[in-house]
């Protein structure tokens, strides 16, 4: 877990004093992924910088796993994070192993069990790792590059990984995919994640919680669903955009509004959806078709239950969860 | 031709010169690079030190070596040493300095900042950034810096012929004094040949030494 209680950082410039971080004050349950959300210079890198003390907090506490980071040597509190830079930050003048093995390497791991856990990422990120293990940065394209800065950053195991818009840098085909894959391997690995991002639709897609910040105060921390359903004020509205509702319907299944059949249902014509499918599909298919209800049907086509523009709406309407 | 004959009877006494001459050179360069590298390393720290660094090191260049040697004499007299060998490395040895420096300096500074903040939070102290990340990258351009310090060294210390410090500078003081072209070409073509094989097998070592990641991209076949 980690706890920032009134986080503040000032910067002393010539022209008088600046407010990077403004008492922030959140915290973060194990396994749990924060997105630190908002516009380009709101102070959610700065926040995430004084995590692992690349910027020395001017007042407040960060606690993690119940340890006051203040107490702990930088540079061994540093092995303990994962660390993941927008830039990527791949050594160039070391092979894909090798760039993996560097913090392993510095908490004394030897030659060999740094290769096994490196060939062990690898294939965990669907890179074979035959191919890439003594690959040069140089001969990565970027979406390969990223992956191995995640994979870096996993290397030692920390219970803990800061990601700095690691996504950011790459097309948006790539994006999909790299976060799609990470997701897969969060649901797997839990690790505690505080993820910086400036786009609302990533923060929707990976966060279990969302800070969002404006100059440097914390605006608004919820879940996605809840902040998309309640915005705290009309910056966070602006924020999320005025597409908001169509945002949530992401984040809901069919089977949180599915209404079950009673007995013996029949299928009916006409399209049907599963139970694991998002409300983004049920809506589409509500506009194509014209259609108020659709079937909800299993994977051998039975139907089990339907889903009504009622109870979209009413799901809508109740408090976001 | 005549300068051809000249060579040919005389190669002994050239590989001596030579000799002479490389050792004044690899002993300058050898303490330039001891003391300028890590001084170059330590100046990226503060801008205004390394400005003030920079700035002396430029004033040394600009001195003649003539003048350089002149200055050293009377220091030197004091321990018996105002002429030959030894002068002529310490003048070697100042000029070689800023090169490397500014060398270092520059190719320091200039490691991309995302791999120190990689490197940084990741939890590499400082001489474990350095000693991985940042002087592996940076040795080509600190090699390069080598590259021109030696050449320079090369010219400095034919010059050091006069204060009495051999190598082959002593043809091209002597062909001058007798008026002799044979001796004042053989001086130059070596030196010439000297600077040119010298700079030649740096280079080899600098592309050795450049980390294979940072190579520019064959095409793989």
């Amino acid at each position: 877990m980690i706890r920032l209680e009134s986080l503040t950082k000032i910067y002393e410039t010539a022209k008088g004093s600046h407010t990077a971080v403004d008492r922030v004050s959140l915290e973060v349950g194990d396994g749990e992924t924060c997105v630190l959300l908002g516009p380009s210079g709101c102070g959610k890198t700065t926040t995430l910088r004084m995590i692992n003390r690349l910027v020395a907090p001017t007042s407040g506490k960060i606690v993690i796993a119940g340890r006051d980071t203040d107490a702990a040597d930088p540079v061994e509190l540093r092995r303990t994070i994962g660390y993941v830079i927008q830039q990527i930050g791949l050594f160039p003048n070391m092979t894909v192993a090798e760039n993996i093995g560097v913090v392993p390497r510095l908490l004394g791991w030897d030659a060999p069990k740094r290769r096994r856990r490196a060939e062990e990422l690898l294939t965990m990120l669907a890179l074979e790792p035959a191919q890439f293990l003594d690959r040069y940065p140089n001969e990565l394209s970027g979406g390969q590059a990223q992956r191995i800065g995640v994979a870096r950053a996993l290397a030692a195991d920390p219970p803990v990984l800061l990601m700095d818009e690691p996504f950011g840098a790459l097309d948006p085909v790539n994006r999909e995919v790299i976060q799609a894959e990470f997701l897969r391997m969060q649901r797997k690995l839990r690790k505690t994640i505080l993820f910086v991002s400036h786009d609302i639709d990533e923060a929707v897609k990976m966060a279990d919680r969302i800070a969002i910040f404006r100059a440097g105060r914390l605006v608004q921390f919820a879940a996605p669903d809840a902040m998309l359903a309640h915005p705290a004020d009309d910056f966070v509205a602006s924020f999320v955009g005025s597409d908001r509702t169509l945002k949530r319907l992401r984040l809901i299944r069919v089977r949180e509004v599915m209404v079950a059949a009673a007995g013996e249902a029949v299928a009916k014509n006409g399209p049907t959806v599963s139970p694991d499918d998002d409300l983004r599909r049920v809506a589409s298919l509500f506009l194509e078709h014209g259609v108020d209800e659709l079937a909800c049907a299993d994977p051998d086509g039975r139907v089990i239950g339907n889903v009504t523009r009622m109870a979209v709406a009413a799901r809508l309407a109740g408090q976001g969860q | 031709m005549e300068t051809l004959t000249f060579i040919l009877h005389n190669l002994p006494a050239i590989g001596e010169r030579t000799l002479e001459h490389l050792s004044i050179v690899s002993v300058a360069v050898g303490v330039a690079i001891v003391t300028g590298v890590p001084l170059g390393i330590a100046i990226t720290q503060s801008r205004r030190v390394a400005d003030t660094v920079l700035y002396i090191g430029s004033i040394v260049m600009t001195i003649p070596s003539i003048a350089l040697f002149g200055v050293l004499i009377p220091i030197l007299s004091k321990i018996g040493q105002g002429i030959g060998w030894l002068p002529a490395v310490i003048a070697a040895m100042l000029y070689a300095q800023l090169p490397i420096i500014r060398n270092t300096y520059t190719a320091i500074r200039n490691v991309d900042p995302a791999l120190r903040s990689a490197a940084i939070g990741m939890g590499m102290s400082v001489p474990q950034r350095l000693a991985r990340v940042e002087i592996p990258i940076a040795l080509p351009v600190i090699i390069a810096g080598i590259r021109v310090a030696v050449v320079i060294n090369i010219g400095v210390t034919a010059i050091a012929a006069y204060i009495g410090a051999g190598g082959l500078g002593t043809f091209i003081s002597r062909g001058i004094s007798q008026t002799d072209v044979r001796q004042l070409l053989t001086g130059a073509l070596t030196l010439a040949l000297l600077a040119i094989a010298c700079d030649y097998s740096l280079l080899w070592l600098q592309r050795r030494l450049t980390p294979k990641g940072a190579q520019p991209r064959v095409a793989r076949t």
